[in-house]
């Protein structure tokens, strides 16, 4: 008995001495401690509803059934995009405040080609429109990308300025371009032009799931596979960590900011596209509102901690919450009320990097406890 | 006789390495204790242990006779012990006065009582020649001076056992008599002093005691005036070294480097590079000596290309790169050790394996169709870890910011080498080195000269220059003031060129 614990405890031990295996941890105890502080709240303010806020809280992906997943998985996939787009840039040393703002213009563009270049036939229409929104946020990517390496403004100031022009500009050419007056919105996209479900559907009925989503799977892979087995990442990364010694190894430090920013904006952009390529009655109106997708990137890259299978995970957990939000509107708790509990779990879980230290912690407590009766530590190097 | 510090049986882990083994140094009140030790021995960890940045595997530690734990450097400075990093720990846009009480802040009502601070810092300086001034910017010093800001911070938390981590490295040779002269001012006060160095003549100078580790074990302590400096590199690498260059006559080939009248302006409109015309050829070792801040920085940051505000010319062999890119002179036949390690040297962020392939991850060896070949990267490195002796303890996976200083160093070198460049210009490459090292780096050096490439060596040690080089250039303010041979130059007259006070025929 003794030996099976201590078989199970090295194991653990092997698998959170890796760095993956301490930020797992981080990020689950950040969870954690999210959602007991939303708990917390709940009993503060509606004490007689907390525990079946809490149900909910933890059951609302599978309330309804595989419908309810299905929701989940619509309110991650933009998030997941976004996410990544924020971890990218920030894998490769920036910080992409404007991914809200790539993805609205990236929107636009989506909706623009959705609306009116029916002369597509079948499906090029939605994928020549997916493409599109790619493109236009790529190319608001790249601006302040142009503008860190070539004129040293920096690229937080720039992305916020380039949020808000989005916001206005394409509030205007939505009036001028694709506008439903009678609801003071985007007209509806062309059927061709909606993403189609491949597949989803017949796994979660009864909800406005896309193809969407496996577009987001098929980025965070290629971003994956950019950032750790290529030498194009090995590059943006080298830039990222020390930009001086990646000059001095001959890579051209500018380009590669430019480069990053692009990649940052088309996914952001991508994103866009899959929330308004649908038939679900997604439309961009015209009031000044920054879309919150993506903020909520920036939330899901840290609890990610700008790992790409760790964004999925963390998007596809803020989806989750996200629609138990949604749930939790049919006990006595109040709109704002909702709105702090799950940005209180969202913010908490954010700060998974200050989980991490906790994570060590543990990791040496049962190092301690493995210690008691040594077993000689594995030694994988030269040095005696 | 009591000791004020006691470090006893001391053991530390680190993943796959054992950085300290059994370890014991003890400590009188105003002695100064060299520790010695090559590259990796466990040096800068011991100590951080004792000013409780690492804690101990196991082992105990007395102060003056009493079993203490150091849990962090908040205790180890209530026990007034205090510490001067490797690379110091100064904010640059603070001015001297700030860094120096920046966590100790006294206040009346929440106002600094920076006046009374500026005084106090004052008298200190005063009292040990430092000449200092409190309202200096950090980023307007010379980096003696930035070390005297490290010191007056000790002194003004009241330490009375001072460690310092290779304080010579980054220091020039009238600063590093200055800095022992202050070390023994100190110490005849009754401070206690442990100084990390790889030069065994600073030890002879200054110390009374010296422990010696390698590869992590305690192999002893010595009274320095009863050693010789042959015997205290023996113990410490554990065979005899040789402090003599072996060298062949040199067989001079064509021109590798040529730079011609090569012009720098700086910012503030000052020529920090003057007309400069030289070249290296195949087959020679050309060191350019000088004091630092004379333009030997940017001489080199012109001819790698690092920076490129300059008028004139730099060809290798029969073409002109002046105007190429950095990756494009590389790939001409340059290597280059650069100057600050951590600065351009290496990603500290990437493990080793990838900081081996930084000049060479696009070579078909290491990627195809750009993807990574991670293979040959792992073979790649293990190859060179056994070559160069790098101490790591994960293979190609160990973190560089893990890696002791001078297996840092080597892992540039190693690197540098490996492509084989028709010309080296190797910067300072033996700067925080072990004796042992050091020798293995001379000798590739000499090697990479008999195999008829040119060696552009720039450093600042008198020793150095004076055994490694087969040809002199001398640099005293933006300007080459000598072209001089070895042997035919004593280091006083070499001294005389360097600061100005003599001109030789070029
Ligand atoms: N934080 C760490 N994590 C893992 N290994 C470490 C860490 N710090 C040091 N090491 C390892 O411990 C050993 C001793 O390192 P240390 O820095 O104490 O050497 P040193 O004697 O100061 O060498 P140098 O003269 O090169 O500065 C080395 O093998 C190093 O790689
Ligand atoms: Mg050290």
């Amino acid at each position: 008995m003794k030996n099976i614990w201590k078989k199970f405890t090295t194991a653990i031990s092997r698998f959170f001495h890796d760095d993956a295996g301490v930020s797992f941890l981080a990020s689950t105890l950040a969870i954690f401690a999210g959602i007991l502080f939303s708990f917390f709240l709940m009993l503060a303010f509606e004490p007689s509803d907390a525990f079946r806020g809490l149900s909910i809280i933890l059951s609302a992906g599978f309330r309804e059934g595989m419908s309810s997943l299905g929701n989940v998985v619509v309110k991650s996939t933009p998030i997941i995009l976004t996410g990544l787009s924020i971890g990218f840039a920030f894998k490769t040393g920036l910080f992409n405040i404007g991914a809200t703002g790539q993805l609205t213009v990236g929107a636009f563009a989506s909706i623009y080609i959705g609306v009116h270049w029916t002369f597509l036939p079948g499906y090029s229409h939605w994928m020549v429109a997916v493409l599109g929104a790619i493109i236009v946020g790529a190319i608001w990517g790249v601006i302040p990308g142009i503008l860190k390496a070539f004129f040293n403004v920096h690229e937080v100031v720039a992305t916020i300025m380039l949020n808000y022009i989005a916001m206005y500009a394409v509030s205007r050419m939505v009036q001028d371009f694709v506008f439903e007056s009678l609801k003071s919105e985007s007209q509806s996209v062309h059927p061709n032009a909606v993403i189609p479900k491949m597949f989803l559907d017949k796994v979660f009925p009864d909800s406005s799931v896309t193809g969407g989503f496996w577009l987001a799977i098929l980025a965070v892979i290629i971003i994956y596979i950019v950032l750790n087995k290529t030498t194009f990442g090995f590059q943006l990364k080298a830039v990222g960590h020390n930009k001086d010694a990646a000059k001095y190894a001959g890579i051209n430090e500018k380009m590669s900011v430019v480069y990053a920013m692009a990649i940052a904006g088309a996914l952001a952009g991508l994103a866009g596209a899959v929330i308004y390529l649908t038939t679900s009655g997604a439309h961009i109106s015209t009031t000044y509102i920054l879309q919150p997708e993506g903020f909520d990137g920036i939330a899901v890259a840290l609890l990610g901690l700008s790992n790409p299978i760790g964004i999925l995970g963390a998007g596809i957990f803020l989806g989750y919450i996200k629609v138990a939000g949604l749930y939790l509107q049919t006990l006595t708790f109040k709109k704002e009320i909702i709105d702090i509990i799950i940005s209180a779990i969202i913010y908490l879980s954010a700060l998974s990097i200050v989980f991490k230290s906790l994570g060590r912690w543990l990791v040496k407590i049962i190092d301690r406890l493995n210690a008691k009766d040594p077993e000689p530590v594995a030694k994988t190097g030269g040095d005696e | 006789m009591n000791y004020v510090i006691e470090m006893l049986n001391i053991t530390k882990d680190f993943p796959g390495v054992r950085a300290n083994d059994n370890v014991t140094l003890q400590l009188k009140k105003g002695e100064i204790h060299a520790l010695l030790g090559e590259n990796g021995a466990g040096k800068s960890t011991l100590m951080s242990i004792l000013f409780g940045l690492y804690q101990p595997t196991s082992g105990t530690i007395k102060v003056n006779g009493k079993e203490v734990a150091i849990r962090n450097p908040n205790d180890a400075n209530d026990m007034h012990i205090g510490m001067v990093h490797q690379h110091f720990k100064l904010v640059h846009n603070y001015t001297v006065a700030e860094n120096i009480i920046l966590g100790k802040e006294d206040t009346t009502v929440g106002f600094l009582k920076m006046a009374d601070a500026i005084k106090r810092i004052k008298s200190l300086s005063e009292r040990y020649n430092f000449n200092i001034d409190p309202n200096a910017l950090i980023s307007d010093i010379t980096v003696g001076m930035q070390q005297r800001v490290e010191i007056l911070k000790m002194l003004y938390r009241n330490a009375e056992i001072m460690i310092f981590d290779e304080p010579t490295a980054v220091l020039t040779p009238q600063e590093i008599a200055e800095l022992m002269n202050i070390m023994k001012e100190m110490a005849s006060e009754g401070k206690s002093i442990i100084v990390i160095t790889h030069k065994l003549k600073e030890i002879k100078a200054v110390a009374n005691k010296c422990t010696v580790l390698r590869k992590g074990k305690y192999i002893g302590t010595i009274d320095v005036a009863d050693t010789s400096i042959e015997q205290m590199a023996e113990m410490m690498v554990g065979r005899q070294v040789l402090f003599e260059v072996d060298k062949n006559p040199m067989k001079l080939g064509a021109n590798v480097l040529t730079v011609e009248n090569l012009t720098m302006t700086n910012k503030d409109q000052k020529q920090v590079l003057k007309d400069i015309t030289f070249s290296a050829r195949a087959g020679e070792i050309l060191c350019i000596a000088g004091i630092e801040g004379n333009g030997q920085t940017q001489l080199v940051e012109a001819i790698t290309g690092l920076k490129t505000n300059y008028q004139g010319d730099v060809w290798i062999h029969d073409k002109n790169i002046s105007n190429l890119s950095i990756r494009n002179r590389t790939l001409s036949g340059m290597g280059h050790i650069p100057e600050d390690r951590h600065k351009h040297g290496l990603v500290l962020d990437y493990n080793l394996g990838e900081n081996m392939i930084l000049q060479s991850y696009f070579d078909e060896e290491f990627q195809h169709n750009g993807f990574l070949n991670f293979d040959a990267i792992t073979e790649h490195t293990n190859d060179l870890i056994e070559r160069f002796d790098i101490r790591c303890g994960r293979g190609e996976k160990t973190s560089s910011r893990s890696l002791s200083g001078g297996n840092q160093q080597k892992a540039i070198v190693a690197r540098e080498f490996d492509r084989n460049p028709d010309l080296m210009i190797a910067v300072q490459p033996t700067r925080g080195l072990d004796v042992g090292a050091i020798e293995y780096i001379h000798d590739q050096l000499v090697k990479l000269r008999d195999q008829g490439k040119a060696v552009l060596l720039v450093s600042l040690e008198l020793d150095e220059v004076m055994s490694v080089s087969d040809r002199i250039l001398v640099m005293y303010e933006g300007e080459i003031v000598a072209n001089v041979n070895p042997k035919e130059v004593t280091e006083n007259e070499l001294g005389l060129y360097m600061s100005g006070s003599k001109r030789g025929e070029l």
